[in-house]
């Protein structure tokens, strides 16, 4: 177990610091720093005096401990567009993002499951097929669409929903949070509507696969012959087991729900940190840029650890096959 | 997959189309009318941007042929609108229809380009690390582990972003249409390498690959003429599901303003263009190249779907 833990945390760190050798990459070699830091008229001289006082003459490898040291206490310049922090700007940005990815997240899976398992328990319910069909057509349907549906029709025609923004926020110390006024919880609907969509036919249509496949096995026979009512069966015994593939699956939707936002955002001009990113990269601010693609990748990688270990937890099988791989 | 490709082996004597027209896979799409529907419906959307240039009412690159007497439009069947202008127009006077018909072309040829070239950058490495292995196979499978728990969007913008960063402003219009085929390229690869690699490495040991071996055949040869055509089955079916998936991928970086510029606008540029108006209420500028975008999208999945299942020889 232990071994286990410790190789995956060092496969992390690894993957961390090959995303944060990408973004100094960004940092050094798109565009000279000093250009777009001091105006025409300065002479090579001051140039120079510049560059050495920004440690920018000294060897990549010094260079790139001191990126990587600042980086990791949230430092990471002055952003071109805006002449702020960096580090404030996004931890301006992040409560916008993270709060509409979690609303999200619990929709995807508070409709999701149960929907999956409906669709599972009565595969040729008329309703099942038309869910069925109505997801198909969800995971085709690309998002920004979705999302000028709902504006064209909740917004524009209805006039029930703001089309834009995130309505009135409440300040809690450093966060900013719009779920404390109705406002702000008219503001969400949609964006949360249009972002967990997909994820939710995700979950739904892998629920649904599983349950079926659960169903066929031969303990949940033997249960049903001891007679086990079917409310024991459905949900003491198969939902337990078909959770395993949804636990990783939901996991690792949480990582991309966050980059997908990056596409809400812009569609209903969300503040957050994907509109900031969007705009980032139209204007080449190379410093926002970076530190969004560190941001996300910490996230990621975080994610994709807590996942794999909860796995391990959750499933005995995997466990002895580590170990049965590691021993021969 | 191993098995596929000798099945299709086997059968070789009668004509090219007696053998086409008898095989599995006319027989299952027969039977399938989703299917039927789905190829006639991308059918009609790839000839329509094919003859774009034949059967547009308009040249939309063409400004002398833009007036702003017509300017916002409605459909031909609302109010205010003229058959001139079938699906409206938009707020220069440029027809809808057009657009989406020269827009469809762009997203067509975008999708198409990226996943070709995706295609034969991951068989290209897949081929090399499964053949290979050691140090290469190592450090491009590293590099794909490390890709793939990024969302393919991410990378995708990431790429377009450092371009914009190194080109220089003059050129970035121009070359737009390549940075974005690269930058989606770049981020499909990992699944055509990694199933590829997969199956490299079961058929590298296989007796009609040593037997080349023993008798001298040159490494380049026996990988591209007797290795190759039997690991590209799987990969084909990927690329053609894959083929949606790009499409959307450009629609989706167009429309958040960092693919195709206006000047040479995809669906989706046209959908980020359209956007702007459809708080003003003028609603078919953006909503009609959604509708095109989303059929182009539903019907090649559909068909994608179809031809995975229609290979699987588990299926059967």
């Amino acid at each position: 177990m232990i071994a286990f833990v410790v190789q995956r945390v060092f496969q992390a760190v690894l993957v961390m610091l090959v995303v944060a050798l990408i973004a100094f990459a960004l940092f050094n070699f798109v565009g000279d720093p000093i250009n777009s830091m001091v105006g025409q008229d300065t002479t090579i001289a001051d140039r120079e005096r510049l560059r050495q006082e920004l440690g920018l003459n000294d060897g990549f490898v010094v260079q790139f401990a001191r990126f990587v040291a600042h980086a990791a206490q949230g430092e990471f310049g002055l952003s071109y567009q805006q002449a702020r922090p960096v580090g404030q700007i996004i931890l301006e940005k992040m409560p916008a993002t993270l709060e509409l990815s979690f609303v999200a997240a619990a929709l995807a899976l508070l409709l999701g499951i149960p929907m999956g398992i409906y669709t599972g328990l009565h595969r040729r319910a008329l309703s099942s097929q038309l869910l069925l069909s109505i997801s198909l057509i969800g995971v085709s349907l690309p998002t920004f669409l979705i999302g000028i549906l709902l504006i064209l029709v909740f917004a524009v025609i209805l006039n029930w929903l703001p089309s834009f923004g995130r309505g009135t926020v409440v300040h809690f110390g450093w966060w900013s949070s719009g779920l404390a006024t109705l406002e702000g919880w008219r503001a969400i609907i949609m964006p949360a509507v249009t972002l967990a969509l997909f994820q939710m036919t995700l979950i739904m249509r892998l629920v649904r696969a599983e349950m079926i496949e659960v169903l066929r096995t031969d303990y949940i026979k033997f249960a049903r012959a001891r007679g086990l009512t079917n409310r024991a069966i459905n949900f003491g015994h198969a939902l337990k087991n078909t959770l395993v593939p949804v636990i990783t699956i939901t996991g690792l939707q949480l990582g991309s729900i966050i980059a997908f936002a990056i596409i809400t955002e812009t569609v209903f001009q969300w503040p957050g940190m994907g509109l900031m990113f969007i705009q980032a990269v139209t204007f080449v601010d190379i410093p926002v840029m970076a530190a969004y693609l560190v941001l996300v990748g910490f996230f990621f990688v975080v994610i994709n650890l807590v996942v794999d270990l909860l796995y391990y937890v959750v499933d005995p099988r995997l466990r002895i096959e580590r170990e049965q791989v590691a021993g021969g | 997959m191993a098995e596929l490709a000798a099945s299709s082996a086997a059968a070789v004597p009668p004509s090219r189309l007696r053998r086409f027209l008898d095989s599995d896979l006319l027989w299952s799409f027969r039977r399938s009318p989703v299917t039927v529907v789905a190829s006639i419906v991308a059918t009609i959307i790839i000839v329509g941007a094919l003859t774009a240039a034949w059967i547009a009412p308009q040249d939309p690159f063409d400004l002398a042929s833009l007036s702003l007497l017509d300017a916002s439009n409605p459909p031909a069947w609302l109010e205010g609108g003229s058959w001139a202008f079938p699906l409206g127009t938009d707020n220069q006077g440029r027809d809808v229809l057009s657009a989406i018909l020269y827009g469809t072309r762009l997203s067509l040829v975008v999708g198409l380009s990226a996943v070709l070239l995706a295609l034969l950058i991951g068989v290209a490495l897949g081929l090399m690390a499964g053949w290979r292995g050691g140090f290469v196979d190592t450090l491009i499978m590293r590099i794909a582990d490390v890709q793939l728990s990024f969302p393919a969007i991410l990378i995708a913008l990431l790429i377009d972003g450092v371009a914009r960063g190194i080109l220089p402003r003059e050129v970035q219009s121009e070359i737009a249409l390549y940075v974005l085929i690269a930058a989606i390229a770049l981020s499909f690869w990992v699944q055509y390498a990694r199933t590829v690699r997969g199956s490299t490495l079961v058929e590298r040991n296989k007796e009609y690959i040593q037997a080349a071996r023993v008798i001298g055949v040159h490494p380049v040869r026996i990988v591209l003429g007797h290795l190759l055509p039997n690991v590209i089955g799987p990969v084909l079916v990927i690329a053609t599901i894959n083929l949606a998936l790009a499409i959307l991928t450009e629609a989706t970086l167009s429309f958040l303003g960092v693919g195709l510029p206006p000047t040479q606008p995809s669906l989706g540029t046209l959908i980020r263009v359209g956007n702007d108006y459809l708080l003003s209420g003028d609603w078919w500028i953006s909503i009609f190249p959604g509708v095109v975008l989303a059929l182009l999208i539903l019907s090649v999945n559909l068909l994608g779907d179809w031809l995975r299942d229609a290979l699987n020889p588990k299926l059967r």
